[in-house]
């Protein structure tokens, strides 16, 4: 698995050559709107975040809170129209800026520099090729690989991601695949060509529990293995919890919180955190419990806002037990509260008060 | 293949109390306002299933010759008692879902028995078997394609009230009004159509449908899976309310282990088609006997970084209920499987006292 | 930030929409083509309702001495063979071709609807027998099934309106029934049976109502093939008899002898058929692409 991207890389975008110190990809104010029927949708409202070499950061919130709409502004495949990343966004991948480069630039960078895993394993795959050209075709695309080399590296690629029998699995087609073992090929698609930053969008959500802990202990392996940098994209704060080092949580197109995941899980700083984790039902803490009558889960009131219609302030104020009236005239500032931990909340201080989950 | 497993029912005494008391039930209910006030806590069951099985012709070729079944639920007995939760989890595939459909006769049976407040249900024709349908009601998973859209809220939640004749439309109004209030929503709000409300607020309406006539038992199936986290909560504690306040029973079906740990009172483990495990919650949890139950529940992922547990991490994928492994179901994917495992199938014995699972080893 | 520059594309992308005027301006917009297309229809539909005050003269009256007579004058579209006023029987003709075409296309739908939703939502055999019945008859061109049906029922207006709306009922059940087959599955449909309700009442209440988007979509598509095809039999003397005035049938009585020595007989009466027939599919296609956005190529 020793990489040829390293040599190939710098030939695509001749800026990268200098190894950029500190951050691998430097997202600032990114602005994704979509101008529809129903008015400005903001889906993604100015977030900023740095991603570094081989760590793994976790999005999180729920539907509609524009994490996926994150990850496809960042491969530069939002659909335009509705869709436009505003000018103002900036996106440095490893030196190079994501957001000034051409369209046939921009496709030698998706796939090779940063590519994507993505929730639906039935439908991301070619029904009519073999999983075997599919994972060489990108190679081919990107790596200038010959046909043979192409083939003898998939089967590599599968193996890599554990999939039995890989010599003839290749020669195979989606249809004869289970679920977890699309995934599987998704994933050796995504990273055949070694990619600096691999997007996981719900990558487990649509499998079975049993499953899903297969993949999950698979991308958090051949992270290590490949040193690849990870953003997963997920609702699920367990998965969160069990992959990722960094998390940042996403409200109506803005960012909320930021923390390590220690810190978010253990301190979190921001009302809608803390009804996040406390809304789930955990099974970990009922071991032990002598009560087996269930009792009621704590519950964030009221509904998501539209994303068409936020109201002037914070966007979690109308659901926030926390909020006064500054919480729904003004939109809290995004600070530093502790060392590495952000949140955009007037009430930090009370919040951080009251014990977590 | 599985001949031990039509063997009497395991019931655990549970919250709400069911015991084994066949057939001294009194038929359902025909009054309107027939709630939870006749409950009797020594009486039948709310729902007695016995050796269900539903198996569905694969179909080929141009004459549409069966050519195989998928053993979609291959003997399954439970009770539910009154106020009772039982939770059905399980992978996808595993039946659960059919074993919900199969209930409301929106499938029929292939054999076994439904009884239903000690009633055997499962022959009557689809005339004799409607005044039943007001003792058992669905919630669906997805909010969206559950609400006819060209509907307004108010006429989907009277749907049933006019079905079954109840009330003129002025009393069904009121009904409705009333129903929307219990879920939570205003009664204002009736006029309104599916798309204009919310995923959580949709669920709600769909609630309040299965609520309109009063049924003993509903049956949940994956009622909350398709809800936003913070929405999920909301629906939950509101299906819970309804329980205390109606006496209601719920079969809850459901793959997300968390919630089926928090609502239900008894669990049932299903794998291919079988139960292979079925106790108390806590039991479940804290004691797992079913090698399957095990992995199942560690490979749920804790959201808290801070706990470092050791996961059971099954390898493969699970077979097809089309051509499920000989003997025992799981045996194929199994930790601790030995020989016997492959040749014979393990019945659902009673392991411990109210904890029933179908293993040689454990 | 020019929130400018915002409110423009969000005009574009059709916000901002708060009363039936902008709306209105939106879609005229959005589908100019379309616009165009129901403005043409809209015109055929004014122009046949109030056919008298359009006409400038009887469209049956004969006159010898205006025989042939050329455009200008009385006649600003001339006059045919037996002196009759060419656009009076162009005015009258949209009449013909509206009444057959909206007649053939409600007629089949309603046929087609009946038996697409039985057959697509009881199945079994009933579907089985149905859809190779319809088999059958899709393979006939519409045009060789409504000569065949106009030939055997003889010509006269009702009997032009059913041979021509034989041919659109195969097309609308298929489209019903392969819509029904999709609702039958829906959630909504079992709520509707855990409830206890009656499978006919099912298909005409759960279902029905959610075929009528397709169903206007493909009303509209199947108006203009009407049009054409009452021209088509009214040109081959199968359609609409004497004294209606016909398109069709005026390009047919013209075409052979006339069309060199009075070429006007044979132009306008074409010119009214192909803006009919044009008109009514750009108006179905925008209609398609309002409605069902699933099936834009």
């Amino acid at each position: 698995m020793t990489s040829t991207n390293a040599a190939t890389a710098p030939a695509a975008n001749p800026k990268a050559a200098t190894p950029a110190e500190g951050a691998l990809l430097t997202v600032q104010d990114l602005t994704t709107y979509f101008f529809t029927r129903q008015g400005l949708v903001k889906a993604v409202d100015g977030v900023s975040f740095e991603l570094q070499r081989g760590e793994t950061l976790a999005i999180v919130g729920e539907s509609g809170c524009g994490k996926s709409i994150t990850a496809l502004s960042l491969m530069r495949l939002v659909p335009d129209p509705p869709g436009r990343i505003l000018d103002k966004s900036r996106i440095v991948l490893d030196g190079v800026d994501v957001m000034k480069l051409d369209e046939s630039a921009m496709r030698k960078v998706r796939g090779n520099d940063i590519s994507m895993i993505f929730q639906e394993p039935m439908t991301s795959l070619n029904p009519v090729m073999t999983v075997g050209d599919q994972i060489a075709e990108v190679l081919l695309l990107h790596q200038g690989m010959t046909k043979a080399e192409a083939t003898a590296k998939a089967v590599d690629m599968l193996r890599l991601v554990k999939i039995p029998t890989p010599e003839q699995r290749v020669r195979e087609y989606p249809h004869q695949l289970s679920g977890g073992m699309r995934q599987r090929v998704m994933i050796a698609i995504a990273v055949a060509c070694n990619p600096k930053v691999l997007i996981a969008d719900e990558p487990t959500t649509a499998l079975d529990v049993t499953i899903q802990a297969q993949i999950l202990d698979l991308i958090v392996e051949l992270q290590k293995k490949l040193g690849t940098a990870v953003i997963l994209i997920t609702h699920d704060l367990g998965v969160v919890a069990e992959a990722a080092q960094r998390v940042i949580v996403m409200y109506a197109g803005r960012k909320v919180e930021e923390a390590s995941v220690e810190d978010l899980f253990g301190a979190s700083l921001h009302p809608y955190t803390r009804g996040l984790l406390a809304s789930i039902p955990r099974l970990d803490l009922i071991r032990g419990a002598e009560d087996t009558s269930p009792g009621r889960l704590q519950e964030i009131p009221g509904i998501v806002p539209a994303l068409h219609d936020l109201p002037k302030g914070c966007a979690f104020a109308p659901r926030c037990t926390y909020a006064d009236e500054r919480c729904k005239a003004e939109y809290p500032a995004y600070e530093e509260k502790r060392p590495g931990h952000w949140a955009a909340c007037w009430k930090s201080e009370i919040v951080a008060g009251g014990t977590n989950g | 293949m599985a001949e031990p497993r039509a063997q009497d029912l395991p019931i655990a005494p549970a919250a709400g109390g069911a015991s084994l008391s066949n057939g001294t039930g009194t038929g359902p209910s025909q009054s309107a306002n027939g709630k939870a006030s006749a409950m009797a806590a020594e009486a039948a069951p709310v729902l007695e299933v016995r050796d269900l099985k539903k198996h569905f012709p694969v179909k080929k070729g141009l004459l549409r010759k069966t050519v195989g079944h998928v053993y979609a639920v291959d003997g399954v007995s439970f009770t539910i008692g009154r106020g009772e939760t039982v939770g059905l989890v399980g992978e996808s595939g595993c039946g659960k879902t059919t074993v919900g459909r199969t209930l409301l006769r929106l499938v029929e049976p292939t054999s076994g028995q439904i009884l239903l407040d000690g009633k055997d249900v499962t022959n009557l024709s689809k005339n004799e078997f409607r005044p039943y349908r007001r003792e058992m009601q669905i919630i669906f998973q997805d909010p969206f394609s559950s609400l006819d859209p060209r509907m307004t809220a108010g006429q989907i939640v009277s749907e049933p009230l006019e079905v079954h004749g109840e009330g003129d439309r002025s009393q069904r109004r009121e009904r409705v009004a009333e129903l929307f209030r219990r879920v939570g929503l205003r009664p204002q709000q009736m006029d309104n159509f599916p798309h204009q409300f919310s995923g959580g607020q949709r669920q709600r309406i769909g609630i309040a449908r299965a609520l309109a006539l009063n049924p003993k038992l509903i049956i949940g199936d994956e009622p909350v899976s398709a809800l936003d986290v913070s929405i999920q909560a909301q629906v939950i504690n509101i299906l819970m309310d309804l329980q205390k306040e109606l006496g209601l029973s719920y079969l809850f079906i459901s793959h997300n282990l968390a919630v089926v740990e928090h609502i239900s009172h008894r669990i049932a483990v299903m794998y291919l088609g079988r139960i292979v495990e079925y106790a108390d919650k806590k039991t479940i949890f804290t004691a797992p006997r079913h090698p399957y139950t095990e992995a199942l529940l560690s490979a749920v992922p804790v959201p808290d970084p801070r706990v470092k547990r050791k996961k059971i991490v099954l390898d493969g994928d699970v077979p097809s209920p089309v051509k499920p492994p000989s003997g025992c179901h799981f045996h194929t994917r199994c930790p601790i499987a030995v020989a016997r495992c492959k040749e014979e199938s393990p019945a659902l014995v009673e392991k411990a006292p109210g904890q029933f699972a179908a293993c040689h080893l454990r | 930030m020019a929130t400018a520059d915002h409110q423009a594309e969000l005009t574009r992308a059709g916000a901002n929409i708060n009363s039936s005027w902008s709306r209105f301006t939106y879609y005229v917009r959005r589908y100019p083509l379309g616009a165009a297309g129901a403005l043409i229809v809209i015109a055929f539909v004014v122009i046949a309702i109030f056919a008298p005050f359009f006409a400038t003269l009887d469209p049956t009256t004969t006159n010898a001495r205006t025989s042939l007579a050329p455009p200008g004058g009385q006649h600003f579209l001339g006059a045919d063979f037996m002196g009759r006023d060419m656009w009076s029987r162009i005015v009258y003709g949209a009449r013909i071709s509206l009444m057959v075409g909206i007649g053939s296309t409600v007629l089949g739908c309603f046929f087609g609807v009946i038996i697409g939703l039985l057959s697509g939502y009881y199945g079994g055999w009933l579907d089985l027998i149905t859809q190779r019945f319809i088999d059958i008859m899709q393979a006939l061109p519409l045009l060789v099934m409504a000569l065949l049906m106009a030939a055997s029922l003889g010509p006269s207006l009702e009997n032009t309106i059913i041979a021509i709306s034989i041919p659109i009922i195969p097309h609308v059940a298929r489209v019903i029934r392969s819509n029904t087959l999709a609702l039958r599955e829906m959630p909504y449909v079992e709520a509707a049976k855990a409830v206890g309700m009656s499978e006919t009442k099912i298909a005409f209440r759960h279902v029905l109502p959610n075929t009528i988007a397709p169903l206007i979509v493909l009303g509209t598509a199947q108006l203009g093939s009407a049009i054409l095809t009452e021209a088509s039999l009214s040109f081959l003397g199968l359609g609409v008899p004497e004294p209606h005035p016909s398109w069709g049938r005026m390009l047919s009585e013209s075409a052979a002898e006339y069309v060199r020595t009075a070429p006007w007989l044979v132009i306008f009466p074409g010119i009214a058929i192909s803006l009919a027939v044009f008109g009514t599919n750009l108006l179905g296609d925008a209609v398609r692409d309002i409605l069902d956005p699933r099936q834009r190529s």
